[in-house]
Formats: structure tokens, C-alpha cells, sequence
């Protein structure tokens, strides 16, 4: 557009900033998502809907309205509320005959499906219907996958990544111990996924590290895994580039040894060892009564090689 | 004292570690995959399905998430901590799940017209001030925008400079002045990002604004009526419609007494040429000569009597043509006489 192209300037401070935050970046901040509600949707699925809506809380937006898309038949529609509200992970959920509670996780690259993955709804128990305490909004998850599925079974390997990319919050350099709230439990067990989600209560063991007692809260599904749509190799590979600056520079000639301490190498010229400027010791230095016994002696040896 | 013997003290040692790590401690088949950076971890083992089935599935499936949850908690109590604002915090490492990108990686943008000048003269951007004192109101004031220091616009007198014109209007000239300078900065930034995107922009006064001179609109059309392949030769006129004949290329010459220092050494190098026995070769054109002669020699060795002929008849004609051509330049190359 022409915006985008720098034809049309940006007229106040305010939207040159808001156009800055969505230019593509170097290092790229939280994913933010959309939760869509499609052509028809049940109680199930909407009380999903604005449960994942919760848990995701700042950075998504919920569009609560019926949407007559679909997904796997063309994607032009959720295209174009990525573009404008400049997300890149969504959650579509409908409901009809064929495919009862059905939820959409999917996630785009430069404002393309890039992979989507259709689970149906068994069993669904609310955040509403768990009396507990929830943790605050913003609260980074611990993630657990569990189930063997997950490493062999290649379409399992990729909705784990999706769904890492989805719940895993803000990236972050450091974390508070005691801020570790919320933990969410993927397992996979003969083509369904059970998805729970805990608080977790640090107790008092001995030693330094707590020990870990769980608590039932906030949303648990048990999905069936339906339709799917990955992106090729090449497109996903495309998605991983990292550009350059981001790679830190190696730094030549420091190695670390076996110890773990660090060594570097320094490329020096060849010195002469009899020119070498060292510390001048004042007691080394010869005296005139030497110099001429040293003198005398050369000399003597002189004629004695004469002779 | 007796009782207490020194093989019962390190026992009891011994259990009260071991109490004390039972509670953290859980038993797996295969270790599991950690990624303190995103605070994940891979559980690979295989899930008893009959458990599953057989006891309450909520409180397996608890059980489990309380394992997994403990020996996460355990890797990432490992991490080195420190303290920030009285609150223990532990440093994460790098994620080391890939996960894909929002969008591509920024492309550097090209440098603009002004910057490729300012690196090959190498001209630094030198840092200003971000106040600049002004002498009229006697204080600090900014160097652009609103309440600036030199203000232009400001001014209620205007002196007429000397050589102008009196009945001129000067404010009207100034700005004037003013918006001439903002188109030209406008189209110059237009032009930047037309370059940088590689798309092509039509010449001056053929890409079509508001509002054409009749200069410019005479230029479009003349453009217009060579762009043609025979180069507009077979283009009829309009009826009252002139041909113009100044088109073509404009030979320039020198005036007829201008610098006579340079009219000289022009004359002497020329003589110098004339005089020189080497004639002055033209590489491009000998070799393109060159390889115009090896095709035509492939091509005629195929044809073989036709070629012969043909070959020999050329030659000579080249012979008699060869050395050195008019004005001493050498149009034909010596190494052609060679060949006979």
C-alpha cells in the first residue's frame, strides 16, 4: 500500500509510531492473536473461545461476531484480519453437524497461512465452572508436552510447535521464582490431546528447590485431532530465517579449554631475545674493575692463539 | 556418649538427605527435554494406557503434571539467580525450541541519492545543536519548527535589494521561493523511494500532473510521436501541425576565439597523431571485427566452393583498404593484412 511504500508520509507523530511497530523487525517481539468466532458456533465453543481469550490476555483480540469464513476453503478472509489487526496467531471456532466444537489453532507468516491445525472439542470444562483462585494476567506458562506422539508421529512434532508458539508468553531474560503460577499439560495419547492447565503451589521440601504441588484451574480440553493443513519445507524454512544481525559475532582466536577457562591467542612478530628491553637491574650491571679483567683476559687468550 | 557411635551418625546423615531430596525426586524411564529459555519441557515416555483407563483419568493425568512439573521446577532452580529490586530472580538462557517468524527480516534499505554522494566524498553527519541562540529575542531557541530562531515568515520588512526589481513583491517572492523548495524536496523523496524499489519513473514532464505547461505537453507529444519502431519517420502530421526540425543530435562547436592555449594543444596533439607510425587502435571495434570475421568464416567453411571464392574475393578487398585510414586515426587495424 502506499503507506507501507513511504509514498504517503505518516501526518503525526502518533501513526508514525503505530507504523513503526508494525514494519518487520530484527529481533520480533510477542506474537500477538486473534480468536475468531465463525458461522456458527455453540455454547461450548464460544465459552472456549473467551477462555483462551483470558488466558492470552493482553496481546490478543477476540471478534466476537459471527464470521461466515472457512478456513480450510479460503483463507483470504482470516488474511485480511491479520493484516489489519496485525496478528499472526489465531484461533477460529465453529460448530456445525459434521464437526461439532471445532477449534482452528493456526499461525501466519508475513500475513500467509503458514500452518493450521483443526482439533475437535470432547470435553470441555470452563474456567467459570473451576472454583480456584486464577493466577494474574500475563503470567508466563510453564509447558509440558508429554507422550511419545509428540516426538514420532511428524504431525504431532508440528502442532507441538504451534502450540508452543501459541501459549509460550513474552520472551523474557529472566523469570521470578516465585512468580510460577500457571502450568499448561499437553499429552497425546492415541490421536487425542489432553490439554490441562494447573496452578502450581510451591511447597517446603528440605532442600533449596520447593516441591511442586498442582492445583485444578482454568480451562482443560479434550481434543481429537481432525484436519490439518502444513506449510511445505521450504516455506517453513523460509519462516526460520533469522537475519543477520541477530547471529552474535564469534569472536576469532578465544577458545575455551577443557577447565572452562577462557584462552586467547595473540599473533606476535619474532623478537630478538638479545635486543629484549627488560627491567634494568642496577647490581647486574658490569663494573669498570670487571671490564678490565675481562679485557686482560681476552687479550691474554689473544696471543697465546697466536703463538 | 557410648551409644552414639560414629557409623550411626553418618547414617543418620544419609537419611535425612534422602528425606529431604524424596521430595523433589522423581523416577523416569527416559530424562526429559528441557527448554529453560521458554520454560518448556518434552516428557518422551510411553503413557501406560491401561492406567489411564483404569484409574480416574483427571488424577493420572495429575499425577503426571505434577512429575513433570517437579523435575521442570528442578532445571530451572539450577539456573543462576540474583537479585533484582529484593525479588529472587533466575536468568533464563536462549530458547532453544525454533520457533518461526512473524515476518521477514527487514531488508536494508538502499541509500538514497544524497547518501551514495555523501560516502564516496566521505562526508560525515556532523551532530547539532538541539538549541540555537537568537539575537533578536535574546534567548536559546530551536532550530526548526515552531518558534524558531530564524524565522523567515516573521519578518514585516523586507528590504529591495539593489539590482531587483522595484514593483516585485517580495513577500510573494519568498514564498514562492519556499514552495519550490518543498516540491523539490517532495519529488526528490519521491524519486529516492522509486529507486529503491527499482521501478522505472518516465523523464521530466511526461509522467502527467495537475497541471501542464504548454512546453511540457509540446515535449509529451513529440515524445509520444517518435516512440514508434520506425522511430515516428511514417507518423502524418496533424493539419495545421509543424515537423520540428531541430530534433537529432546538435553538434557543438568551439567559438571561434575562445582559449587559445587549449586551441593549441588541441591542434598539436592532433599533429601528433597524424605523425605517429602506429595507428591508434580501437580495441572494441578490432575485436568486434574480429569476431565478425571468424562468423562469417564458420558459417562459409560449411559452403565450400562458394566459400573459397567468396573468401578470396573479400581478402583482397581488404587489402587495398587496410593501413592506415583518413586522418591518421587508424580506423582499420593493421593485424587484418596479416591474414593474407
Amino acid at each position: 500500500s502506499k503507506l507501507l511504500k513511504g509514498i504517503v508520509k505518516a501526518k503525526t507523530r502518533r501513526s508514525k509510531r503505530f507504523l513503526q511497530s508494525r514494519e518487520p523487525k530484527l529481533t520480533e517481539g510477542q506474537k500477538s492473536s486473534m480468536i475468531i468466532r465463525g458461522g456458527n458456533s455453540s455454547e461450548t465453543v464460544s465459552q472456549a473461545l473467551k477462555d483462551v481469550y483470558a488466558l492470552k490476555k493482553p496481546n490478543a483480540v477476540l471478534y466476537k461476531r459471527k464470521n461466515m469464513v472457512r478456513p480450510f476453503d479460503d483463507s483470504t478472509a482470516l488474511e485480511f484480519f491479520s493484516k489489519k489487526s496485525d496478528c499472526s496467531l489465531f484461533l477460529f471456532g465453529s460448530h456445525n453437524k459434521k464437526r461439532p466444537n471445532n477449534l482452528i489453532f493456526g499461525r501466519m507468516f508475513d500475513f500467509h497461512v503458514l500452518d493450521m491445525f483443526e482439533l475437535g472439542i470432547e470435553r470441555f470444562v470452563s474456567l467459570r465452572d473451576v472454583k480456584t483462585d486464577t493466577c494474574p494476567e500475563g503470567t508466563k506458562p510453564l509447558l509440558v508436552f508429554a507422550g511419545e506422539l509428540f516426538e514420532t508421529d511428524r504431525e504431532h512434532q508440528r502442532l507441538r510447535n504451534l502450540l508452543t508458539d501459541f501459549f509460550c508468553g513474552p520472551r523474557v531474560s529472566a523469570v521470578r521464582l516465585a512468580g510460577l503460577e500457571h502450568v499448561l499439560h499437553f499429552t497425546a495419547l492415541e490421536g487425542k490431546i489432553y490439554m490441562r492447565s494447573y496452578k502450581v503451589l510451591l511447597k517446603k521440601s528440605g532442600c533449596r528447590t520447593p516441591r511442586i504441588q498442582l492445583q485444578d484451574m482454568g480451562p482443560s480440553f479434550d481434543f481429537v485431532m481432525r484436519r490439518n493443513h502444513m506449510a511445505s519445507d521450504d516455506l517453513y524454512k523460509t519462516a526460520h530465517r533469522q537475519p543477520r544481525g541477530v547471529k552474535p559475532k564469534k569472536k576469532k582466536n578465544i577458545s575455551h579449554d577443557a577447565f572452562g577457562t577462557r584462552l586467547g591467542r595473540l599473533h606476535m612478530q619474532k623478537q630478538d631475545l638479545d635486543k629484549l628491553q627488560t627491567r634494568k637491574m642496577k647490581g647486574l650491571r658490569k663494573r669498570r674493575g670487571e671490564q678490565t679483567a675481562e679485557t686482560a683476559a681476552a687479550a691474554a687468550k689473544a696471543p697465546r692463539t697466536d703463538e | 556418649m557410648a551409644s552414639c557411635s560414629f557409623e550411626d551418625v553418618l547414617a543418620k546423615a544419609e537419611r535425612d538427605e534422602a528425606e529431604k531430596l524424596k521430595g523433589i525426586t522423581v523416577s523416569k524411564e527416559l530424562d526429559l527435554e528441557f527448554d529453560p529459555g521458554n520454560l518448556l519441557a518434552f516428557d518422551k515416555n510411553r503413557i501406560d494406557t491401561r492406567e489411564f483407563k483404569d484409574c480416574k483419568r483427571e488424577d493420572f493425568l495429575r499425577s503426571l503434571a505434577r512429575d513433570n512439573t517437579q523435575l521442570l521446577v528442578n532445571e530451572i532452580w539450577k539456573l543462576p539467580t540474583e537479585r533484582v529490586e529484593e525479588v529472587l530472580v533466575a536468568k533464563l538462557p536462549d530458547p532453544t525450541t525454533l520457533l518461526p517468524r512473524e515476518k521477514p527480516a527487514p531488508k536494508p534499505k538502499p541509500p538514497t541519492k544524497w547518501e551514495q554522494f555523501a560516502k564516496l566524498k566521505g562526508i560525515q553527519k556532523k551532530k547539532k545543536t538541539n538549541l540555537v541562540w537568537d539575537e533578536v529575542h535574546k534567548e536559546w531557541r530551536r532550530r526548526w519548527g515552531y518558534k524558531r530562531a530564524k524565522d523567515d515568515t516573521k519578518e514585516w520588512l523586507i528590504e529591495v535589494p539593489e539590482n531587483a526589481d522595484p514593483s516585485e513583491h517580495q513577500f510573494n517572492k519568498r514564498n514562492k521561493a519556499k514552495k519550490e523548495r518543498v516540491a523539490r524536496n517532495e519529488y526528490n523523496r519521491l524519486k529516492n523511494i522509486a529507486r529503491a524499489q527499482k521501478i522505472k519513473v518516465p523523464g521530466m514532464g511526461l509522467a502527467p500532473t495537475p497541471r501542464q505547461s504548454k512546453a511540457e505537453l509540446a515535449q509529451a507529444v513529440n515524445v509520444a510521436k517518435i516512440s514508434t519502431a520506425s522511430v515516428g519517420k511514417f507518423q502524418d502530421n496533424l493539419p495545421k501541425e509543424k515537423t520540428p526540425k531541430n530534433t537529432g543530435k546538435k553538434r557543438k562547436f568551439q567559438p571561434l576565439i575562445g582559449d587559445f592555449s587549449s586551441e593549441k594543444q588541441k591542434q598539436l596533439d592532433l599533429l601528433k597523431v597524424m605523425d605517429s607510425k602506429k595507428p591508434r587502435l580501437d580495441v572494441t571495434k578490432a575485436v568486434n571485427k574480429q569476431m565478425r570475421e571468424e562468423d562469417m568464416e564458420s558459417r562459409h567453411k560449411n559452403k565450400k566452393d562458394f566459400g573459397k571464392k567468396g573468401r578470396r574475393g573479400k581478402m583482397s578487398g581488404k587489402g587495398k583498404a587496410g593501413g592506415k585510414g583518413p586522418k591518421g586515426k587508424g580506423r582499420k587495424p593493421q593485424m587484418k593484412q596479416g591474414k593474407r
